[in-house]
């Protein structure tokens, strides 16, 4: 029997404070598709970096068909057939399709590039496999899922004969998602392995041929699909059983917390993106804003958080005008904010966890007095924050960038919610984030709301939406377009409005918009 | 926050240590290619090093020497970091150190008769405000209008050196053939440390340099320990998310800016209170740009500045026994500086050399 494409044998990778890879061991066979599953931080993009030779393991072995080698770099890795496609796109967007793909590897006659040498490789290989692409179209214009592909098509013209995939979905629409499914199975069937980095457990369900589970840098458990369920997997994954439908019990809606009236916003084009919305929020009820991304629920959070100008109607927070009040005001007046982007707006990544604890609250007791940052209170907080919430990490003097994506969401909910807010604005809180902390973050919001505060929950995803709100509001084109009371509406009425399908007034130039947001993205 | 770090007491000094140790190699590496240089030139390294180092640090009036030449790059290396810790990119320090050099040149002569710790400390602050009024005119524009700092504070660097030229060849010139102002009365200068620190005698190193080290430490306390600090930091790093902590990035930008350009007064106030006792066109030999390399150098901690600057000061005062001594010309200081400066830029370089071989960013990839 031929030995298998790669071996790995008791990798071990230490970061300060976390211990990444534990004697990590998993075999990879011509023809399979393996699944590597585990939540966010259990280690599996760590073990790929060390196989794609981004980083240097502190112990244990790589075996490529049946040989020992030390994998120095990506370079080296792709010399070995194996070729790693990122979570983020490492694709030089002005070029051409043809051009990313050579680049670096271009087939030269003279000296000089042949083009169409370059031309032919690709569209042979692209009709080989079945990835079928446009080679002369500009990469900036294409969409994510054919972006991906062009990176799927630049490791196999290099020769790539294992494929790691980092997410690969997590930027995909569900009909990208199908097609890419498509596609792997096709490179399988043509002799290549694929690894499928994932915490999705339908995704794991639906194409993979054999599940490899990882828990804080351990394989926990190998099985088939067919052997499980998602709730098995999930147990695996997790470690305990999870909830998939959250209880509730029904809403008690008091004061009237959050009043929006006829509320006007420009975007960065000065365009009107919000265009006279009018809804309020009680204490003690979840309102979710559904919507398509991009019409006009971020500029819409952006408002009432403070971030953006208003340019009509009003906006009243326990009956207090917070119309034209900067963020720190509404700060001020009982507003958390758990902003859509954590990157961007809700950590310092630089920051460390204390210094990430008091980001708003930085200039009030207890955290300052006189100007002064008081640090032996600062750090009083922040270990109760980090217990209570339940944030993984070694201790509260490392930098945030260095928590795993669901921790670093557990470190922003801490802090909002810490604060003791009156209103609860929470954009796509769950995005990105593997089932364990999805559950934690879901428990978190209808904690505050049986403790009778006011959830404001902006989100793509149906199922986040049908789950936790008391009303749910259609948002389309910068306008709420319907109005549903929990349960009411299936995913399908939902999505029919959220897409432009209620009210005469809005049929007429949905098809359009729909073509104008998708080129947005 | 002593009671906080005995647990962490060891990891710390690891971290401090790690800190260090580009910088520290950084110089190392400078000072091996120096002497390449040196050999290849047809000097004796050794003997270079040996007189340069005699020269700076050889004896009480070598100390003195490159304490009074560390002085300035102190002032002007806290006021690039406080700029580069928010941000904010003062390029422009020259500019606001002339405008404190010409503030003190004025007003040392009109305090004349006033009791002289009271004129010292007029001094200071007048010239710390006028740097500060220096930095905000570029400081609102890039806050309101965007307009780059870069851009904006050399303009203003520009401005302030040819407001000093019309002002020293014209309206304050003092009697006789030399475009400069008048010489200060002594109760407006500031006291040599040779009279408190006989064993400096007989260096001109002056109580600048003792201003300067407690504002380092001041510093550094304001950028850890105060509201202020954490604000100028956060919005250094990231502003998005600083503006949705409730941060305002624009009143936060002009404060950054203003600190940067009244420490950057402060060195040309010194300079002409400790120094020249008077203002003329040449009276900075670039210490706001040299600063930069200071902020660089000392990785934009306050302390560190305090280090960085000592070390600058030294090659300047070394450089000249250097010359008389090993025969090797002075300008192979500058060839030194530029090479310090390269390295820590590439600070991937020194990495290497450590042996630090983990690649950019890996630790923060850790899932």
């Amino acid at each position: 029997m031929a030995p298998p494409l790669i071996e790995l044998r008791e990798i071990t990778k230490q970061f300060p404070g976390v211990l990444a890879n534990d004697k990590v061991s998993l075999s990879l066979k011509s023809g399979e598709i393996v699944a590597l599953l585990g939540e966010n931080g259990a280690g599996k993009s760590t073990l790929m970096n060390v196989v794609y030779g981004l980083l240097s393991a502190d112990g244990g072995e790589v075996l490529v068909e049946g040989e020992a080698v030390h994998i120095r770099s990506p370079r080296h890795a792709i010399d070995l057939g194996i070729g790693m496609v990122h979570q983020h796109f490492m694709l030089v967007a002005p070029l051409t399709v043809t051009e990313n793909i050579v680049l670096g590897n271009e087939p030269t006659r003279g000296g000089v590039i042949d083009f169409k040498q370059a031309r032919e490789d690709v569209r042979e290989i692209s009709h080989r496999y079945g990835l079928a692409v446009d080679p002369d179209a500009t990469v900036r214009d294409l969409p994510v899922g054919m972006q991906q592909r062009v990176e799927i098509l630049k490791a196999l013209y290099r020769g790539a004969r294992v494929l790691i995939l980092d997410e690969p979905t997590a930027v995909l629409t569900p009909q990208e998602v199908r097609e890419l499914f498509a596609v792997v199975r096709s490179l399988v069937s043509e002799g290549l392995a694929v690894v499928f980095i994932t915490h999705k457990l339908e995704e794991v369900m639906s194409v993979a041929d054999r599940v490899v589970v990882m828990r804080d840098g351990r394989v926990v458990g190998e099985t088939r699909p067919s052997d499980t369920d998602t709730a098995g997997l999930a147990k695996m994954m997790v470690g305990r059983e999870v909830v998939f439908r959250v209880e509730k019990s029904p809403s008690t809606c008091g004061d009237t917390i959050l009043e929006i009236e006829d509320l006007k916003v420009l975007d960065e084009r000065r365009l009107e993106a919000v265009k006279g919305v009018s809804f309020t929020v009680c204490a003690g009820e979840v309102v979710a804003l559904a919507g398509v991304s991009g019409n006009g629920q971020t500029e819409l959070i952006e408002a009432i958080t403070g971030l953006r100008k208003v340019t009509g109607g009003s906006m009243r927070l326990k009956g207090v005008d917070i119309t034209h009040t900067a963020a720190r005001e509404a700060i001020a007046a009982g507003l958390s904010h758990v902003p859509e982007d954590r990157h961007r707006r809700g950590l310092v990544l630089e920051f460390d966890l204390m210094e990430n604890t008091i980001l708003g609250d930085h200039r009030q007791a207890p955290f300052a007095k006189h100007g002064v940052l008081d640090f032996k209170a600062i750090t009083e907080v922040t270990r109760k924050r980090i217990a209570d919430y339940d944030v993984r990490t070694p201790s509260e003097h490392i930098k945030a960038s260095s928590l795993s994506g669901g921790n670093q969401q557990k470190l922003v909910l801490a802090r909002e919610l810490g604060r003791d807010p009156d209103l609860l604005i929470a954009a796509q809180p769950t995005r990105g984030l593997d089932v364990g902390a999805i559950e934690f973050v879901h428990n978190q919001i209808l904690a505050e709301r049986s403790n009778g505060k006011a959830v404001l929950l902006v989100s793509l995803e149906l199922e986040e939406v049908q789950s936790l709100a008391d009303r749910i509001l259609i948002i389309f084109e910068g306008q709420i377009v319907k109005e549903f009371v929990a349960g009411e509406a299936s995913d399908e009425e939902l999505g029919y409005y959220m897409t432009g399908g209620g009210g005469d007034k809005l049929s007429s130039g949905s098809e359009e918009v729909m073509t104008d947001a998708r080129a947005e993205d | 926050m002593p009671e906080l770090k005995t647990e962490h007491s060891t990891s710390r000094l690891a971290a401090v240590l790690r800190e260090l140790a580009v910088p520290l190699v950084s110089v190392a590496i400078a000072a091996i290619i120096g002497s390449i240089i040196m050999l290849i030139a047809g000097f004796d390294p050794l003997a270079a090093y040996a007189a340069m180092f005699k020269g700076a640090f050889g004896g009480g009036r070598q100390i003195g020497e490159t304490m009074l030449r560390s002085t300035p790059l102190m002032f002007t290396g806290l006021a690039v970091a406080y700029g580069f810790r928010a941000g904010l990119f003062n390029i422009g320090a020259e500019g606001q150190l002339f405008m404190g050099g010409l503030s003190a040149a004025w007003l040392g002569i009109v305090l004349a008769g006033m009791p002289r710790p009271l004129n010292i400390i007029l001094m200071l602050v007048a010239g710390a405000a006028i740097g500060a009024a220096w930095a905000f005119i570029p400081a609102l524009l890039k806050a309101k209008v965007g307009a780059h700092e870069v851009i904006t504070t050399m303009m203003f660097t520009y401005i302030g050196r040819y407001i000093v030229s019309w002002l020293v060849t014209g309206p304050l010139k003092a009697e006789g053939q030399i475009p400069q102002t008048n010489r200060l009365p002594v109760e407006s200068t500031l006291p040599k440390m040779h009279e408190m620190l006989p064993f400096l005698t007989p260096s001109r190193v002056h109580l600048g340099f003792v201003v300067a080290i407690i504002l380092a430490f001041f510093i550094w306390w304001v950028l850890k320990y105060t509201s202020l600090g954490y604000e100028s930091r956060a919005v250094g790093y990231n502003p998005w998310a600083s503006e949705t902590g409730g941060i305002s990035v624009s009143a936060t930008t002009i404060k950054a800016l203003c600190i940067s350009g009244a420490l950057a007064g402060l060195a040309g106030v010194t300079e002409v209170m400790g120094v020249h006792m008077r203002l003329f066109d040449q009276f900075s030999a670039g210490f706001g740009f040299t600063g930069i390399a200071v902020a660089l150098l000392a990785k934009n901690n306050p302390i560190g500045v305090i280090a960085a600057a000592i070390l600058f000061g030294g090659l300047s005062a070394g450089g000249g026994t250097m010359q008389l001594e090993a025969d090797v010309p002075q300008k192979v200081i500058l060839i030194i500086q530029a090479l310090i400066i390269f390295l820590v830029a590439a600070e991937q370089i020194a990495r290497w050399v450590i042996g630090w071989t983990d690649r950019r960013g890996a630790t923060e990839h850790a899932g």
